[in-house]
């Protein structure tokens, strides 16, 4: 069933096709609220069953941040089996942790600085003409590019090459690319260059923030889903911006407007 | 006058003169900055394949597109890209900057272009070097020419990425010698000044002859990122921007001009500044029949009106008036009171100093005389 963050996102629509294929999305979240939940969301929503028709979709998850273990155990209680989506390749995991992917690991001469990410992104390219070889929708989800940074030792240029690279497998073989970022860690800057550079740089951006009135047992924050080039009610091109709040439960998340939650 | 800038660019360079330049400038705020670049773009296409402008060719150093979106671009707008004559070239910066593709392809070649755009466009795998990527822009405005004489244009989409890539002394270097070429028409480009220091700005500010600034039609109280604050004016921001151009002559004097751009479904349009109000900037006053404000000497008027209960301050003491007798009828009071002490008589029309015991003495003598 669609919710808000679905409508937001231009998930709730009946095509077969994947409403992302060819966009770049930014979740932006912060220390007081997690935005992580948002990730795990689409890529349930990515490999959650689906019409035959859409059965050849595979991700890429490139993982800074935790292991396999962790979104096994986060995924398995939205509905969503990970390992078995890995058995049947369509869920691949780069374990940036360990630089370990599947089948082979990282030579030790690439294993620090920029070098790492353009290792990782040979793998990565090399896995989507594999997977788009076999007429695959591909979406690439990166945990997180904060981590991503301090990898390729605090250089936001490589970071924003690579990211870069990763936008034009956009337009190469339409991907979706899902990255997570952490906004309040570029907060003491005057002029955040690389949120700003990410900014521009996305299609989707989704913020998840605290509640101007302070946290609560109800309502564990809000998000807000700005949504370059979709069009308003009228079909006059522009940017539609999203805002409601969210609960996380145990096996779900509940989104609904301010106000609405009885 | 966006017309302006784009006649100017279509009609080049004059005798003896550098090319005119243009610099397109936009923010987060008033992100349309690339819609702008995308119809200078379509403008100048237009006027070359009607052979009406100074130039016979344009070269397009592409950094955040592909190329084959620039040809669905052009193609969306009735450009056609592969006609007979050839009139445009693209140098793809955008598929493979820095040779990581090539490298993982070893020989192979590395393909993120339709065949259509595969037919315009020419990759560079080395952006850092910023000579070699002048050059090769220059070679392929030459190859627009053949054996024939003329001009040729520049169009880079992005000076940002050419910062992230190069010096700024460098980056400068490649506008001023594109400019400065002799068989250059016009040269145009798209930067976001909110990545840029002001200093930085500033430079390619002063190598423009013409600089479109894009801001946003109402100003949000975060400068400059999207915040939950200013949700509708984000949205609005991304349809419509103010849209101010500075002109320089070559006597050394400044044109100042405003539009307002607005992204509408047939696609961009230009329009005057609204002078009522109503939309743009200043006062959000409704468009009614009647005049909500007052005039000045309406104002002085109410300034020299004193209000009851109010406290003047002018310098004695101040004294309320409570409604029920005047002072001067306290003062008379008081006066009266002290003259009844020494004497006997009673007043019996004045109540103020009736007294029983002198009414008592009186009746006892037989009457008030």
């Amino acid at each position: 069933m669609d919710n808000l963050l679905d409508r937001a996102l231009g998930l709730d629509g009946r095509g077969d096709r994947w409403p992302l294929l060819g966009k770049v999305v930014l979740v932006e979240d912060c220390v007081e609220t997690g935005g992580a939940f948002v990730v795990h969301h689409i890529i349930k929503r990515f490999l959650s069953p689906q019409p035959a028709a859409a059965s050849n979709h595979s991700l890429i998850l490139v993982a800074f941040s935790q292991p396999l273990s962790h979104y096994d155990r986060v995924l398995r209680k939205l509905g969503c089996n990970l390992v078995a989506q890995r058995d049947h390749d369509r869920f691949l995991f780069f374990d940036m942790l360990n630089l370990r992917f599947p089948g082979e690991e990282f030579r030790d001469d690439v294993k620090t600085g920029s070098s790492v990410l353009v290792s990782l992104f040979e793998k990565i390219y090399n896995a989507v003409r594999a997977l788009s070889a076999e007429k695959n929708c591909i979406t690439i989800v990166i945990d997180d590019i904060a981590l991503m940074e301090v990898v390729a030792n605090g250089s936001s240029d490589s970071v924003l090459d690579f990211l870069h690279y990763c936008r034009t497998l956009t337009s190469e073989f339409d991907c979706s690319v899902v990255a997570l970022n952490h906004g309040d860690i570029y907060s003491t800057t005057e002029k955040p260059m690389l949120m700003l550079n990410l900014e521009y740089l996305s299609n989707i951006l989704v913020r998840a923030e605290p509640l101007a009135t302070g946290s609560a047992v109800d309502v564990h924050g809000q998000l807000m889903v700005f949504n370059k080039g979709e069009h308003d009610g009228q079909g006059t091109p522009g940017s539609k911006v999203h805002n409601f709040h969210f609960r996380v439960k145990e096996n779900s998340v509940d989104f609904f407007y301010p106000g609405g939650r009885g | 006058m966006a017309e302006s800038i784009c006649r100017a660019l279509r009609d080049g360079a004059l005798e003896g003169e550098h090319a005119p330049a243009l610099t397109i400038k936009d923010s987060i705020d008033a992100p349309l900055g690339f819609d702008v670049f995308a119809h200078v773009l379509a403008q100048l296409s237009s006027h070359i394949l009607a052979g009406k402008s100074q130039s016979r060719g344009l070269v397009l150093v592409a950094f955040t597109r592909s190329p084959s979106f620039y040809v669905d671009l052009l193609k969306e707008r009735g450009l056609e890209v592969n006609s007979s004559r050839k009139w445009i070239q693209i140098l793809d910066c955008y598929s493979d900057p820095h040779g990581w593709k090539d490298r993982i392809m070893g020989q192979g070649k590395v393909d993120d272009a339709t065949k259509e755009a595969s037919g315009v466009s020419r990759l560079c795998k080395d952006v850092k070097d910023m000579d070699k990527l002048c050059s090769l822009a220059i070679e392929l405005g030459k190859g627009l020419l053949g054996e024939g004489k003329g001009r040729f244009s520049f169009a880079l989409d992005s000076v940002n990425e050419m910062l992230r890539y190069a010096s700024v002394h460098s980056v400068a270097r490649v506008l001023s010698d594109l400019r400065s070429h002799d068989l250059a028409s016009c040269v145009f480009w798209l930067l976001h000044s909110d990545l840029l220091e002001d200093k930085v700005a500033a430079v390619f500010d002063y190598m423009s002859s013409m600089v479109a600034s894009l801001e946003s039609a109402i100003r949000a109280s975060n400068g400059l990122r999207i915040s939950l604050e200013n949700l509708s004016l984000t949205e609005q921001n991304f349809r419509r921007a103010k849209f101010s151009i500075r002109f320089k002559r070559r006597n050394g004097r400044v044109r100042l001009m405003s539009e307002e751009v607005s992204i509408e479904r047939s696609g961009i349009t230009f329009s005057s500044v609204s002078t009522d109000g109503g939309t743009m900037g200043g006062s959000l006053l409704p468009k009614v029949q009647f005049n909500l404000q007052l005039s000045e000497k309406e104002q002085m008027d109410r300034a020299k009106v004193v209000l009851p209960f109010e406290h003047q301050g002018n310098g004695e003491p101040i004294e309320i008036y409570d409604g029920r007798r005047s002072l001067a009828d306290k003062n008379n009071e008081a006066a009266g009171t002290m003259q009844m002490k020494d004497s006997s008589k009673v007043c019996l029309h004045c109540w103020c100093c009736y007294r029983i015991t002198d009414v008592a003495s009186n009746y006892s003598n037989g009457g008030i005389s």
